[in-house]
């Protein structure tokens, strides 16, 4: 391998990651706009979007406190929907746990929905790999990821003061989760976990502190493993 | 909003650092033991189990209608959804799904 390797996987880490700004763009912008509406000042949206750099648990959040939930439930329920990047966090050791530890610490920072998604996918396409190529690979696909998520938020802060409260951005809190769960929706256990947590929403409803939302993400993953153990046991 | 800046910034600061941990959990400590077959199961299945339940009072008892059912929020949350499982795409869905909550709140509103 020559010196210049780790280069050259931090340009096609780079290179792969472009078109994905397309998708994280738009959801950058909108947290800017309705962490705006929700009463947010601009040191706390940049907050959330900088120290956070989660989506659907930044909305999540954002929902929560529009609804006056106490501050542990906001943050339970937050990290809750955070849980899955265990899951990328224990994919990815295999591949990176070798590095220097401000490498690992820096690469947890940044693994987001794609860096995570991109990474995995390079790194079982090329098995030969170094660690020092695979980290460069990896830090290639933050460098558009991380700035244009953030740069977005901030455009969607000055975008979002200027904006009527007369066109109802209240809803685009729903529709931008409707929009992120139905393209997940890809076997029988993602339906029965998704129409699990609808049901339960509504019949725990009455519980307080938002703690329906927590019991009924418990429910939803517990049919949804369910699901997925016995379709594998029927194969 | 009800929260002094002070919750506020203890909301922003908890959610970071405990998403930093989330992530930084195989990677930094636990390094590459392997997870039980049953937790990764179940882990697959949060966003997907935690978010539609999020969704649901939002849609049939939204707050900006004083909680009573709104038939456009429900055609375009239909809508969105529709579209989102077809393209596979969540920006369309969040397009068809907005473009639709204006038309039809200009149509019928």
């Amino acid at each position: 391998m020559s010196a210049s390797s780790p280069r050259a996987a931090y340009l096609r880490g780079l290179r792969t990651a472009l078109p994905f700004v397309i998708v994280v763009a738009p959801f950058g912008l909108l947290f800017g706009v309705v962490g705006t509406e929700a009463g947010l000042d601009i040191a706390q949206v940049m907050g959330f979007t900088v120290l956070v750099i989660a989506g659907a648990s930044q909305f999540t959040a954002l929902q929560l406190m529009a609804d006056g939930a106490p501050t542990l439930i906001v943050v339970a329920s937050a990290l809750a929907v955070n849980l899955r990047m265990a899951m990328y966090s224990a994919s990815l050791a295999p591949y990176l746990g070798q590095a220097p530890f401000w490498q690992r610490a820096l690469a947890a920072y940044m693994n987001v929905d794609q860096t995570y998604a991109l990474g995995h996918a390079e790194y079982e396409a090329r098995p030969g790999m170094t660690v020092a190529e695979r980290m460069a690979f990896f830090f290639g696909t933050a460098t558009p990821i991380i700035p244009v998520w953030v740069g977005a938020t901030a455009v969607g802060i000055w975008v979002g003061a200027a904006l009527p409260p007369a066109l109802g951005l209240d809803f685009a809190v729903p529709i931008t989760f409707i929009a992120l769960i139905a393209p997940a929706l890809r076997t029988l256990a993602h339906v029965a976990a998704a129409v699990t947590s609808v049901v339960m929403a509504i019949l725990l409803g009455f519980l307080p502190w938002n703690l329906w939302l927590l019991a009924a993400g418990l429910a939803a993953m517990i049919v949804g493993a369910e699901v997925e153990r016995r379709m594998e046991a029927r194969r | 909003m009800s929260y002094t800046d002070a919750q506020l910034w203890v909301i922003i600061l908890a959610l970071g650092v405990g998403t930093f941990l989330i992530r930084f959990s195989f990677l930094g400590v636990l390094g590459n033991r392997e997870l039980p077959p049953w937790l990764l199961r179940h882990l697959r299945y949060t966003a997907v189990g935690i978010l539609p339940a999020m969704v649901t009072p939002l849609v049939l008892w939204p707050e900006a209608t004083g909680g009573t059912l709104d038939p456009v929020r429900m055609a375009a949350a239909a809508v969105g959804l529709g579209v989102g499982l077809w393209t596979k795409n969540a920006i369309w869905a969040i397009v068809a799904g907005m473009g639709s909550f204006w038309a039809l709140g200009a149509l019928l509103g």
